[in-house]
């Protein structure tokens, strides 16, 4: 057991969740990542299967119980665990992947924000270059957000995840409630 | 500018990182080539007012490198390739 | 006050008044007004004074093209300078004045320009301001510094905010008049998404300021029925108050949406103005046609207007510009104001039409238009009576937009104007007037077809019936009869006798013409002017209209706020910040931060009592050196870099060896570009057999990486490796000083001896069972490890470090002390990873292997770069430990004359060195490997200042690395 105190991106001991108008910005301390990448002439289908992990094509976010995915690169993915079993994301991922694949920790890598209202285009067409509105659930992409590259899914019209440098938690919020002010 | 991501659809110019002729996938190699081959390489480029092959990395996007072939007058884009496989059709292996 | 001359009809809401004040006096209007529409209606036709002249003026025309009636509206930090007053939506509390005058908009002291005009003709600056030459910076600059421009800048900061956004849509039309509106409906019917975008705070383009029928209904009426329509549609957005300023490549269109303009305060969270970056499959160019006036002499004064403004004052604002009104137009478009005024019960004294052999010469009226000479085709002239003149000389297509990549417009003989040419940007489609098609069918009409054929649509969709008058007109770009001047370009005070002059002096193409004469500069860039202009030129110079050419066209189609462009980014805003795990501890401390790109770091962390920040730096030093340091080093890139071939790609990108390295070693690693300049460097750890880490610096953490994406996809495609960024994973830290490892053994879980641990030794540890990484690395001379942690519990850990070492006295180090420690150390960073240095002038030419290929090893070996005596790192002390020394200082031999060819390099960094009890530097010296133990003066000419320097090893501590290895 963990003896030091885990610090969230935004400088506080539990997760914020803030509304701004319509829209509700909850962040996820509660989320694993790692990064699963495909060793030259490898072949992960298998040993994805066996271990639950989707490998989704281009553009796109798979959920699954334990783990779900998204695309970032040509054979590498982010892949996301419940923090609360999987803390050790990479060893469970290197366990089931072994030579095959290269996994790298990625949890405190990001922030993560979940952004849920009922008109949320209207709010990401302030802050990103993603046609939200056009989009099909499951999308994923990288994207520019206040100077900041960030990796945004579409989990239903109302809802986008965004992922951003952990470093940089109190710019992303600002920029996000700031959009949302003005835009709602 | 759009630029037509052979993976993903077309995506803003903006989201790239502009790096020059496409010539700079032809590397020579340091142990047989020598230092006029080299300077050619490091330094010596076309500055074609028309068709022009360059590299373009998607840094806030997939961190893709792509040869974009590009009309530098009319910035009509004729053909997005994955720099990867330009390289390997040009030979270059390990 | 009355609405002295507000008349029936119009699409204002008088059942409201608003109140505005004009230079202070109180006036009333109604929504729907227009700053100006509301001064005519009260009999306010004086609104500015011209550019150079300081002639009195009133607005020429009804919108965006306005070259005369500029206003500053509001004040203190909202105030904004150069204000349309045509196209300033009225509300409530608005405070407009008027500007370019002093000290009243009546009298005008400037106005002394007008009597002198024999002077200021086109290129009076060029010629008059040349000689003397000493003249120019003490009285002429400041002269024309004083009378130049129009309005004034607030100097408060903007108090409003605003956006920035991206919209998506299959067709994007630009202008919501008769054919904006029949493209949008169109499309719209058919489910694409569109965009429509106008200017003005209601759509409907002419067909608000005509009389013609549209179907059953009125234009207007009509135009209201279609947004109905349009905002019904879930596909459709419209968007009102929004300029399309520009066409970009590919379909992206930017605008700008005056969101909060009409407003006296934006409400609260709201931004004055959007700007938005629009991707269109499709777009199509409904831009209309602006009127443009006829030159005769005195043809300027208030009251002058344009014939389709004067009647859109009446039927759209229920405006009568005169109580006796004349027209003088070359065209049966003129004619319609003349019927439409007389509908409206205004007073037409007179229609001059040129076709016919009539023209007004002349024109009286300080302040405002009184009467007019007109000299009929007899010859005779007679003086009318008038206090408005609407004068029609034909109506241009706007093709801004469609020119923007460059497309030159042809001439269009048929309506004497230039319309859209063949090469416009891909995808845009031009459709009405901005075509060239004048009737209202025919703009609806080619609405339709525009949407149908960018889109592709199948069947054809129904079209109200509307007028369809074919174009009579007869050029007619100046009145040859007065000597007087006439002006072409009112806002810049451009006359016939200026082109004439420009011809004269060989400024004979329309470039040269607009550059010399200014014709088409400023705020309107010749919305009215140019045509006539460039068609006075040609006639000057015998050639035609289409062989004289337009200038070019460019962004934006009208004046943008600079706030608009820079958006969010400004202030505090301007980039996001970074915040380093320890960021929270160390502001609870009242650490100092410091910008290092876009992190903050803590620089020092002051103590008590300390009121210099040398004292904290000085003390965090000694403290260090003395027992234990801890530094948040997490800025540092870090990229996991893995794969079979990962060793071998390392050896490629570092000029050293890292295939050898054993697994749960770190080696310090010079990267160098292809042309053999240092680029980078760092540490880099084998964490398993197909598994390093990479550190880079902070600065260049994302060019690294990048230049590593190349490397692996363009170079060598087929090498096994997969890369990504750890910086954000891990909180790391550097603990440095004697006492580092009797501290950090209290925190982890392994037994990390110097024996367990050796020196360069990195590897997987647990601290209270926590996965974290330690690397025996130093970069101050002592004993010193980096302990990383998953970010998370990077403020846990500095606690824990601190609590622990209170038996040691252990501080936290800032970046200064951290710099401080490096330099007495020897090691090169910014000052000296100056991107024109190499491996051989840091003194770590050995680095360079030559039996293996990597990136700038060849370009490396070139002559120049080899050079025995090129620079090489050094250090340097002050003869006199109290001496000062200045980084950027150079050094010059003993006796040597301070000039470029005696100069032997330069100081890079300087620190004082609490440790040798002096300023330190280190600094490139030309063959300075030779020169250590000489002594040698550090001049720097800027700060006059010059010291003598001792010069010596760069490794102000620990030559030997014995502390290292301790």
């Amino acid at each position: 057991m963990v003896d030091l105190r885990a610090m969230t991106a935004l400088g506080a001991h539990e997760p914020a969740v803030l509304t701004v108008g319509p829209l509700t910005i909850t962040e996820r301390f509660d989320i694993a990542l790692a990064s699963l990448a495909v060793r030259r002439g490898q072949d992960l289908t298998g040993a994805a299967r066996a271990a639950g992990v989707p490998l989704p094509g281009p553009a796109q976010y798979q959920a699954r119980a334990p783990y779900s995915a998204f695309w970032v690169t040509p054979e590498m993915w982010l892949v996301e665990a419940p923090f609360a079993s999987h803390e050790e994301i990479a060893v469970h991922l290197k366990a089931a992947f072994g030579d095959a694949a290269s996994v790298t920790e990625q949890t405190d890598a990001w922030v993560i924000f979940d952004l849920t209202a009922p008109d949320l285009a209207l709010v990401l067409e302030r802050l990103c270059n993603v046609d939200f509105r056009a989009a099909p659930e499951g999308y994923a992409t990288r994207t520019v957000i206040d100077h900041l590259g960030c990796y945004l899914v579409k989990h239903g019209a109302g809802m986008a995840r965004v992922y951003g440098p952990r470093s940089s938690a109190q710019s992303l919020l600002h920029a996000v409630e700031v959009a949302a002010a003005s835009a709602l | 500018m759009i630029i037509h991501h052979p993976i993903l659809g077309p995506r803003d110019a903006q989201e790239f990182v502009y790096l020059g002729d496409a010539g700079l996938i032809n590397r020579p190699d340091g142990m047989t080539a020598g230092i006029e081959a080299f300077h050619d390489y490091a330094y010596n480029r076309d500055n074609p007012a028309g068709e022009h092959r360059e590299l373009w990395y998607h840094e806030q996007g997939d961190r893709s490198w792509l040869v974009v072939t590009r009309n530098t007058v009319t910035h009509e884009i004729k053909k997005v390739e994955l720099a990867r496989d330009v390289a390997r059709a040009q030979g270059r292996s390990k | 006050m009355s609405q002295s001359h507000r008349i029936d009809g119009g699409q204002i809401d008088r059942s409201k008044t608003l109140r505005f004040t004009f230079d202070g006096l109180p006036y009333q209007g109604h929504p729907g007004d227009t700053l100006a529409s509301a001064l005519l209606a009260n009999g306010v036709r004086l609104m500015g004074r011209s550019f150079k002249y300081h002639r009195p003026r009133g607005p020429l025309s009804s919108g965006s093209e306005e070259p005369n009636a500029l206003v500053e509206l509001r004040s203190g930090g909202r105030q904004e300078p150069n204000t349309r007053a045509t196209v300033a939506e009225l509300f409530d509390g608005l405070a407009a004045n008027s500007q370019n005058r002093w000290p009243s908009l009546r009298f005008d002291a400037l106005a002394i320009n007008d009597r002198l005009n024999a002077f200021f003709a086109a290129g009076f600056y060029y010629k008059t301001f040349m000689w003397p030459k000493s003249f120019w910076e003490k009285l002429y600059e400041p002269i024309i510094r004083r009378a130049a421009g129009l309005g004034s800048v607030s100097r408060e900061e903007d108090p409003d905010s605003y956006d920035k956004g991206f919209l998506h849509c299959d067709l994007l039309v630009i202008g919501a008049g008769p054919a904006g509106l029949m493209a949008a409906l169109t499309a719209g019917r058919a489910g694409k998404r569109v965009i429509l975008a106008d200017e003005d705070f209601a759509f409907g383009g002419r067909l608000n300021a005509e009389t013609y029928a549209v179907g059953q209904a009125s234009g207007a009426d009509w135009a209201a029925a279609t947004v109905a329509e349009l905002s019904s549609m879930p596909n459709v957005r419209l968007m009102a108050r929004t300029t399309v300023l520009g066409a970009f490549d590919h379909g992206i269109y930017s605008a700008v949406e005056r969101v909060s303009d009409h407003l006296a305060v934006p409400a609260v969270g709201k931004p004055r103005q959007v700007l938005w970056r629009i991707y269109s499959q499709r777009a199509i160019l409904c831009g209309g046609a602006t009127e443009r006036p006829i030159a005769f002499e005195n043809n300027d004064r208030p009251g002058i207007m344009l014939a389709g403004s004067l009647r859109a004052y009446a039927n759209r604002w229920g405006v009568k510009a005169g109580e006796r009104v004349a027209v003088f137009t070359n065209n049966d478009d003129g004619l319609r104001t003349a019927a439409d005024l007389t509908a409206k019960g205004v007073e037409v004294v007179a229609v001059i039409d040129s076709r016919q052999g009539d023209e007004v010469i002349d024109t009286s009226g300080r302040l405002g238009l009184k009467s007019i000479t007109v000299r009929d085709r007899e010859g005779g002239t007679r003086e009318v009576r008038v206090d408005a003149l609407g004068v029609s000389g034909g109506w241009n297509p706007n093709v801004n937009i469609h020119s923007h990549h460059r497309s030159r417009p042809v001439w269009d003989a048929t309506i004497a104007a230039f319309v859209p040419g063949a090469d416009g940007p891909p995808g845009l489609l031009v459709a009405g007037s901005a075509a060239g098609v004048m009737s209202t069918h025919g703009a609806l009409r080619t609405g339709r077809d525009a949407a149908i054929a960018a889109l592709g649509l199948t069947g054809r969709a129904d079209m109200p019936e509307a007028e369809d008058a074919p174009i009579s007109i007869t050029p007619l770009w100046h009145v040859t009869h007065g000597k007087g001047r006439a002006w072409i370009d009112q806002q810049n005070d451009v006359t016939v006798k200026d082109i004439k002059l420009a011809e004269q002096e060989n400024f004979t193409s329309v470039e040269h013409m607009k550059r010399y004469t200014t014709l088409g500069m400023a705020t309107d860039q010749g919305k009215t002017g140019n045509v006539i202009g460039l068609a006075i030129m040609a006639e000057l110079t015998g050639r035609s209209i289409p062989e004289t050419g337009t200038t070019m066209y460019r962004p934006p189609y009208t004046p943008v706020a600079l706030g608009a462009l820079a958006g969010r980014s400004r202030g505090k805003e301007f980039k996001p910040y970074r915040l380093t795990p320890s960021h929270h501890w160390a502001a609870e401390q009242g650490a100092t931060f410091v910008e290092v790109g876009n992190w903050l770091r803590t620089q020092w962390v002051p103590k008590a009592g300390e009121t210099e920040w040398r004292q904290s730096v000085d003390r965090e030093v000694l403290a260090t050196r003395k027992s234990v340091g801890i530094c948040d080093v997490t800025t540092l890139g870090k990229i996991d870099i893995q794969g079979t071939d990962a060793g071998a790609f390392l050896d490629r990108v570092y000029a050293n060896t890292f295939s050898t390295l054993p697994v749960g070693k770190c080696r310090y690693g010079l990267m160098l570009r292809e042309d053999g300049i240092v680029f980078d460097d760092g540490t880099t750890a084998r964490m398993g057999e197909h598994e390093y880490v990479m550190t880079t610096t902070t600065a260049n953490a994302v060019t690294v990486f990048r230049h590593l994406e190349f490397c692996r996809q363009c170079l060598w495609p087929d090498m096994d490796v997969q890369l990504i960024s750890t910086t954000e994973a891990w909180a790391q830290f550097s603990v440095a000083g004697p006492n580092a490892r009797k501290l950090l053994q209290k925190v982890v879980d392994q037994d990390i001896s110097d024996a367990a641990f050796p020196y360069m030794g990195a590897g997987n540890i647990t601290v209270g069972g926590l996965r974290a990484r330690l690397f025996r690395i130093s970069f101050s001379g002592e004993l010193a490890y980096e302990i990383a942690v998953p970010t998370r519990y990077g403020d846990a850990l500095l606690r824990r470090l601190m609590e622990q070492g209170a038996e040691f006295d252990a501080i936290v180090y800032g970046t200064e002390a951290l710099g401080v420690m490096r330099i007495e150390k020897g090691h090169v960073a910014g000052g000296e990873l100056n991107g024109q240095s190499t491996a051989l002038n840091m003194g770590l030419g050995k680095m360079v292997s030559k039996k293996k290929d990597s990136i700038g090893m060849v370009l490396s070996q070139r002559e120049g770069l080899t050079d025995p005596n090129g620079y090489r790192l050094v250090g340097a002390r002050p003869v006199d430990p109290k001496g000062k020394l200045t980084a950027g200082s150079h050094f010059l031999e003993i006796g040597a004359a301070p000039v470029a060819a005696n100069d032997g390099g330069w100081l890079s960094s300087k620190v004082y060195s609490p440790h040798v009890g002096s300023d330190i530097a280190l600094g490139y010296l030309k063959g300075g490997d030779q020169k250590i133990g000489q002594r040698m003066r550090a001049v720097n000419l800027v700060g006059g200042t010059e010291t003598l320097v001792d010069i010596v090893s760069p490794h102000f501590v620990d030559p030997e690395g014995e502390r290292l290895r301790g």
